[in-house]
């Protein structure tokens, strides 16, 4: 096995058991949060492997650096001292055993049944040199797809003024 | 080899030069600028050699003290949270360049430990991630001043980052890299101050001659003015310290995030946040003071003047050591003036934090955007200029 | 990197079920979104690895379009993340509650 396959397994592994964590283990949430960024930098060192590097990046400024902290923000913000979680409605159990078990079943099922559907080779064709890097991407995204920028540009105009909107109605 | 020796120069530099002695600097400047003494106390057999014993008397305290943590604190956290704000700040180092790429024969050596393609998103990216430290110490010690201080530091901090990478980009725009290596590279040259007049052609009568002679070191200072200003209050707002130190305001919030340390945890934050100092002091040297450049005497010109007289292998060597020399002496320039930021301003209130980042820093760094845009296409036009 | 496509995708497929398991079983709001956005996440990560195998075959020619639809799928991210936490704090100063049983005034 190669390095890289060996820091794939490493990531993947990390990225699911923090995610199976924040869903069925952790008591509070900001665990469950902390958990969120670790399978976020996970996914990023995956990317990197993927030749994605700038996506790589951008997993980690917006996701680990923007979007899990604006989390931590409210969580702190309400002030949950008790966990935040409460009694789940069946039982903590049913939701470990729901979690983990149908997460291994699945995965097993989709490995047996995946396995060669692609009939693609492993990840190692040859790509140009600085594919997915800035300069690549930034002609990507200003080339022939410049209206999805601007309409993602819309996109997070039309969120931050309904966000405002929101927290702005009760302090009136 | 030289990667580790690389890394292992920059590192012990910063942590055991930089870091123990910005101590000592910010007791002794706050002494000055108040009229004190200041630091004169710890003494070995009666020398006090200027107060220089203190940082050596600070660690000592520090390892000696017990490590207390709260009862109701999440213990793990706790311990977590120190960490995950020192490293941020220790690691950021891989990719400053101190010095350009020599060539001795056929040795080429490059003066950074890490020499990646996207180093400035590389510095954005770990800057977002040294929240987590704060965040977390606040959170894990469950007392209602660490609270306080973590919500005040997960506010800010988010402000604060989409503001210092959108001021940036002008000087994106202006060097076209993102490699800081380049970017100190393209430093290393001069520009005509008073090229825009060719814009001008026979609007202004011809100028006196000296008027075409006089050329600035092509920083980014003198290109992008408006990208420092705005780059350097947000870097200093993501440090967290006065007059930016709402989250750790130690006249409302007792210590902020870190009122429940104690010991050597609370010696991780203590170091963290003086690395951080000399961090954005390197920064911003190879940002927009040249780097490791020599106003008005490129590598070329050194290398081949004193190359003529001496040897080209010597020359490069002395250029070498020149340039880390200037590299270091730039950052300690921007380390005296973040002191005296630190000791000048006093604390802002909450709403004007925000008012300051979202209504008047990120307009002006979207206007710095076009003006750049604006000025760039000009100068194509005209050939050469700005 | 020598490991075949299919791993990245079962990988991808089981963070995906593991965000839905916890958007169907959990009842607080804030571990909903954050399984919300482990399913976007799930979905970019099979994004990039087809893009990777895509665009290395001469019908892709080294585009970028898989990584493009990444960029764009972390923009809705945040902005869904910037409204639905609003819409929690709404949520909070109306019920003063987190549990998502307590909200059903619009059941039926």
């Amino acid at each position: 096995m190669s390095f890289e396959a060996l820091l794939f397994y490493a990531f993947g592994f990390l990225a699911l058991f923090s995610a199976l964590a924040m869903v069925c283990f952790v008591r509070h949430v900001v665990a469950g949060a902390m958990s969120l960024v670790v399978t976020m930098v996970s996914l990023a060192g995956i990317y990197v492997l993927l030749h994605a590097e700038l996506v790589a990046v951008v997993q980690i400024l917006v996701y680990a650096g923007a979007i899990v902290v604006l989390f931590l923000f409210v969580i702190m913000l309400l002030d949950l001292r008790d966990g935040g979680l409460g009694a789940p409605p069946r039982g903590q159990n049913l939701v470990k055993g729901v979690g983990v078990g149908g997460t291994v079943l699945i995965g097993a099922w989709l490995v047996a049944s995946l396995s060669g559907v692609f009939a693609v080779e492993p990840l190692s064709a040859a790509l140009p040199d600085g594919f997915g890097g800035h300069r690549a991407m930034g002609l990507a995204l200003y080339g022939d797809k410049v209206l999805l920028v601007e309409l993602s540009g819309l996109v997070l105009l039309a969120a931050i003024v309904g966000a405002v909107v929101l927290a702005m109605r009760g302090s009136e | 080899m030289i990667v580790v020796a690389k890394t292992l120069f920059i590192l012990l530099a910063v942590m055991l030069f930089f870091a123990p002695l910005l101590t000592w600097i910010e007791r002794k400047q706050s002494a000055v600028m108040q009229d004190r003494i200041g630091a004169n106390r710890a003494d070995l057999f009666g020398m006090t050699f200027l107060g220089l014993l203190h940082p050596l008397a600070d660690l000592i305290k520090l390892l000696a003290k017990e490590n207390v943590v709260p009862a109701e604190a999440n213990r793990f956290l706790h311990a977590l949270a120190p960490i995950l704000s020192a490293v941020p700040a220790v690691i950021a180092f891989a990719v400053i360049p101190y010095g350009s790429s020599y060539r001795f024969g056929d040795f080429e050596i490059t003066l950074v430990a890490a020499d990646i393609d996207w180093g400035v998103l590389y510095l954005l990216a770990i800057g977002s991630l040294a929240t987590y430290g704060a965040v977390l110490a606040g959170w894990a010690s469950r007392s209602n001043w660490s609270m306080l201080g973590a919500i005040r530091t997960t506010a800010q901090m988010i402000s604060y980052e989409v503001t210092m990478g959108l001021s940036l980009v002008g000087v994106f725009m202006v060097f076209g890299s993102l490699r800081l290596t380049d970017i100190a590279a393209a430093q290393d040259t001069t520009f005509r101050l008073f090229g825009f007049l060719d814009l001008l052609p026979g609007l202004l009568p011809a100028g006196p001659g000296w008027l075409d002679g006089v050329r600035l070191p092509a920083w980014g200072l003198f290109l992008q003015p408006l990208a420092f200003v705005l780059f350097f209050t947000c870097i200093l707002a993501e440090n967290k310290r006065p007059p930016f130190d709402l989250p750790e305001a130690d006249s409302e919030l007792v210590a902020g995030y870190f009122t429940e340390y104690s010991g050597m945890r609370f010696g991780l934050f203590y170091m963290a946040e003086f690395v951080e100092v000399v961090v954005i002091a390197g920064v911003m040297t190879v940002l927009f003071l040249g780097g490791w450049s020599i106003p008005w005497l490129s590598q070329q010109t050194l290398i081949g003047g004193v190359g003529s007289l001496l040897g080209v292998g010597f020359a490069t060597a002395f250029c070498m050591l020149l340039h880390v020399a200037c590299f270091f002496a730039k950052v300690a320039f921007m380390i005296w003036l973040q002191m005296l930021i630190r000791w000048s301003f006093p604390r802002f209130r909450y709403d004007q934090l925000m008012d300051l980042c979202w209504k008047i820093i990120l307009p002006l760094s979207l206007l710095n955007v076009f003006l750049t845009a604006g000025g760039i296409l000009l100068a194509e036009r005209v050939g050469g200029g700005g | 990197m020598s490991i075949p496509v299919e791993h990245v995708v079962v990988l991808s497929a089981l963070l995906f079920l593991v965000g839905a398991v916890g958007a169907l079983v959990r009842r607080n709001v804030i571990v909903i979104l954050m399984c919300i956005e482990l399913m976007l996440n799930a979905g970019n990560l099979a994004l990039v690895a087809f893009n990777r195998v895509w665009s290395a075959t001469a019908e892709g020619a080294a585009l970028h379009d898989g990584q493009v639809f990444v960029m764009m799928v972390i923009a809705v991210a945040a902005a869904e993340v910037a409204v639905g936490l609003g819409i929690l704090l709404a949520l909070v100063r109306n019920r003063d509650s987190l549990n998502v049983d307590d909200v059903s005034l619009l059941r039926w």
